[in-house]
């Protein structure tokens, strides 16, 4: 049977991609817990569930691959080998090698993607004496069959065990699969069990055959008819002997047996060597030998992202389409009618009605791609493990809040600036057991990893308990570098922003570790694209603690809608603090840093939004309009605008795909009336910002001097047009 | 008259390919995610064979099994069991359920035809 099963080859891969995550976990919860058997079964589980597909979709390296896991699993499944911490390295780089596997043949790469020596191990480790490949063809012992084709009779007495049909087996059917081996020339019916007709239950085997059978399949092929019930039924079979062929036939199983019994109890250490290594050698050649098998996976293109959604959620949203169709189709009737009260009262229900639909369906099919951010949280618990061996530190990973959910692009996107922000506390952070111990801490240190939702966001937080970030060195670094002058009075707030200047090595400031210049300018980026805010705490000897404030999803925001001048734009809620028309008391202009406005005595940077977008305003003088107070990472700023037009959800539209990337824009949505309204990137304005009260204050200029503003007008024109 | 496979596996790629490969051969095929989803497709129409995992969230095969049988409707439907090697106490576990055979993991579409057509009439 032709078969393409490329079709579910992608769904195979998700599962497998997800049953390795299961056995690094569990690896990481055995070597914690030194051996726990309930991990043991759970990491056989995963491998044997990747071995089976792998089987069906004929990728047979991950099939020896895993198989060798298996075996070894097994010996310590079954405590004949014992747990080490050696053997749970190994299966961790196992995981490793499974992952490269399944990495390459779901980019359509069958070969063994460089796992073979990992796959000697594998199979070294699990069966020292064990000499012969892993079995990739179940039934390969055909192969080894005898080719004669030769005549035989054999008698053959079956007796069913009495409750054969309460198993959903017909015994009859036995009878014509044996029939079809050759002819069966004699069926005979036994009775003897049978009880008197008054006592029979219908549901009861009672009954035996006593068959003799011609054929040329062998003993095996005719026990194999058996193989549902030979444990619980009686079957005898035995050739019949004929003139000549006893002496050959009968004894061929054991002969064979004998023999390659007789190889192994003589094989030598030598031979045994390169044995074993033989299976591995001949995989690459054995794949494309095999491939006329069906079930092959033909290459793929780059993986498609797919999303599983329960039936659940589909069915909700199926349904809240189906009310939306019903109340679009009493509009349409409505309209036929003309334009009577009753018509038009149906209409005004139905539209009330379909936008009661629209927003929940707006809502369901967002949560849609919201995933638990557990999928990032959970491997990190390996990355933590490795780093702290690497650096000689012992740490425990807690994890809390893995069932918070986000979008999945975010959750995608946030694990590399995670990954950045753990390796710069592993490294950086956290010290060695004897200098933990030295300042009377507890020797393992202590590394938080949480999510939570507040309000209509999610709130990341990667703290940890190490030697806290030295002021006084990031400030005398900045000085080295150029940044600050020296002498000149700096807040907390400006040594941390120094901490995100590009270049700027938080190692090397920081921490004597010359390390490996992870830049936090980079994890501040990345939070940025993510329309996210991040800030940082840190207590000398005390910890570090990182916290990224992420909206649930980039598709839509909550927006406030401003006007400056003639046009309108939308600040992500998530951002603002709050907004006043400030008085004249209120305002100051402070020499390096441009005008503040202060609120309830912290000053604040006033930035005019018109001077930074190019625009000509309604007010010039603040005191006649409005400050709209936002959060620009760990700082605050305040935004000079005409007037609040409104506050509500908009649908994000990417300025890039229509036009170009903008900075100190995020996107565009279309407002009620069908204006084109710009969202602004908070971050990106905050930084403009500062950059032109250094320049009026004749500070060094950064080397990201931003363009001015009045060139994006040119693209939205054009866009809206 | 097509004859009709329930098949009842969490994992949906299984599914999906034993599910293609028996409406291939001209079967009808319902699916369940798990033992209790496979008990509710169970609904007294005609099923003419059973495919289930053993291991599975909510309600494994084993007990999945047993309530086939103690449906009065499927108390002689085949059912084949997914197994792997390595599992011989749940497939004795399962036999003494009401299992009639089983199907070895890994397999291809061939062996699995073959496999049904030895329990089915």
């Amino acid at each position: 049977m032709d078969l393409d099963l490329s079709r579910f080859s992608q769904s195979f891969f998700e599962e497998a991609a997800e049953n390795a995550a299961t056995i690094e976990s569990s690896l990481l919860e055995l070597e914690r817990s030194g051996g726990d058997r309930e991990c043991l079964h759970r990491i056989f589980r995963a491998a044997h569930s990747i071995k089976g597909g792998s089987g069906t979709f004929g990728l047979d390296a991950l099939q020896h691959f895993t198989h060798a896991m298996e075996s070894l699993l097994d010996r310590l499944r079954e405590g004949t080998m014992a747990t080490t911490p050696e053997l749970v390295g190994l299966l961790f780089r196992a995981c490793d090698g499974l992952r490269r596997l399944l990495q390459a043949a779901t980019a359509g790469d069958l070969s063994d993607a460089g796992t073979a020596p990992l796959l000697r191990e594998l199979l070294a480790t699990a069966a020292p004496i064990e000499i012969e490949p892993p079995a990739a063809v179940p039934d390969s012992g055909e192969l080894s069959r005898p080719l004669e084709r030769r005549r035989r009779v054999y008698d053959i007495r079956f007796v069913p065990d009495q409750g054969i049909f309460q198993r959903g087996l017909d015994p009859v059917l036995l009878l014509r699969d044996l029939a079809a081996l050759g002819a069966m020339q004699k069926c005979e019916v036994q009775l003897r069990g049978l009880p008197p007709l008054a006592e029979v239950d219908p549901e009861v085997c009672y009954i035996g055959w006593q068959l003799e059978l011609s054929t040329e399949s062998d003993e095996s092929a005719v026990r194999d008819i058996f193989s549902f019930v030979e444990d619980t039924s009686q079957i005898e079979v035995s050739e019949r002997p004929t003139a000549g062929s006893a002496a050959v036939a009968a004894p061929s199983d054991a002969a064979r047996g004998g023999a390659s019994g007789l190889a192994h109890a003589t094989s030598s250490a030598a031979a045994t060597a390169e044995q074993l290594a033989a299976p591995t050698a001949g995989l690459p050649a054995a794949a494309p030998a095999t491939s006329g098998t069906g079930g092959r996976v033909p290459p793929t293109k780059a993986a498609a992202a797919t999303l599983r959604v329960s039936v659940e959620k589909l069915d909700e949203l199926v349904n809240l389409v189906g009310e939306l169709v019903i109340a679009q189709s009493v509009i349409s009737h409505a309209l036929e009618e003309g334009t009577n009260a009753d018509a038009l009262a149906r209409m005004r229900e139905a539209v009330a009605e379909m936008e009661r639909h629209t927003r929940e369906l707006q809502e369901r099919v967002l949560s849609v791609r919201m995933v638990p951010i557990g999928t990032v949280f959970n491997r990190f618990q390996r990355l933590v493990r490795d780093l702290g061996q690497q650096c000689g530190k012992r740490i425990t990973l807690h994890i809390a809040g893995e069932e918070t959910e986000m979008d999945k692009g975010i959750v995608e996107q946030i694990a590399d600036p995670l990954t950045h922000l753990i390796r710069n506390a592993i490294d950086h952070g956290l010290e060695t057991p004897s200098d933990r111990l030295a300042t009377s801490k507890h020797e393992v240190g202590t590394l938080r990893l949480t999510a939570s939702h507040q309000g209509g966001s999610v709130v990341i937080e990667v703290a940890d308990d190490g030697r806290g970030i030295d002021w006084q060195r990031v400030r005398d670094k900045g000085v080295a570098r150029g940044l600050l002058q020296p002498g000149a009075s700096v807040t907390e707030e400006q040594l941390r922003e120094l901490l995100f200047a590009p270049g700027f090595s938080t190692a090397a400031a920081v921490t004597d570790i010359s390390g490996r210049g992870v830049g936090m300018d980079v994890v501040r980026r990345n939070v940025d694209a993510l329309s996210g805010t991040l800030t940082m705490t840190s207590e000398l000897g005390k910890g570090t603690r990182v916290r990224i404030k992420l909206p649930l999803t980039l598709a839509i925001v909550d927006g406030l809608t401003l006007r400056v001048g003639s046009r309108v734009f939308v600040l992500p809620l998530l951002a603002v603090v709050e907004s006043f028309r400030p008085s004249r008391e209120q305002l100051k202009t402070v020499l390096g840093s441009g005008e503040v406005v202060r609120v309830r005595s912290e000053p604040i940077p006033l930035a005019r939004l018109y001077a930074l977008l190019g625009l000509v305003p309604d007010q010039v003088d603040p005191c006649k309009a409005l400050v709209v107070v936002v959060e620009a990472g760990s700082s605050k700023l305040g935004l000079l605008v005409d007037e609040i037009v409104s506050q509500g959800q908009v649908v994000v539209k990417s300025l890039e795909t229509h036009y170009r990337k903008v900075d100190g824009i995020m996107g565009a949505t279309i407002l009620g009336d069908g204006q084109v309204g710009l969202i602004l990137d908070i971050e990106a304005l905050a930084r403009r910002s500062a950059v032109d009260s250094l320049e009026r204050s004749g500070a060094p200029l950064g080397p990201q001097a931003l363009g001015r503003g009045s060139d994006i007008w040119q693209g939205v024109t054009h866009d809206g047009a | 008259m097509s004859k009709t496979v329930l098949v009842v596996d969490d994992s949906a790629s299984m599914r999906m390919m034993i599910g293609h490969t028996l409406a291939q051969a001209g079967f009808t095929v319902l699916e369940g995610g798990n033992g209790q989803e496979g008990l509710d497709r169970l609904t007294g129409k005609k099923v003419d064979l059973i495919i289930t995992d053993l291991n599975m969230p909510v309600m494994d095969g084993i007990q999945f099994i047993s309530g086939v049988r103690a449906k009065r409707e499927y108390k002689f439907t085949p059912v084949l069991m997914l197994t792997t090697e390595s599992q011989g106490e749940k497939k004795q576990a399962a036999k003494a359920a009401g299992a009639t055979g089983w199907l070895t993991k890994p397999f291809n579409p061939e062996q699995m035809l073959a496999v049904i057509a030895k329990v089915l009439p």
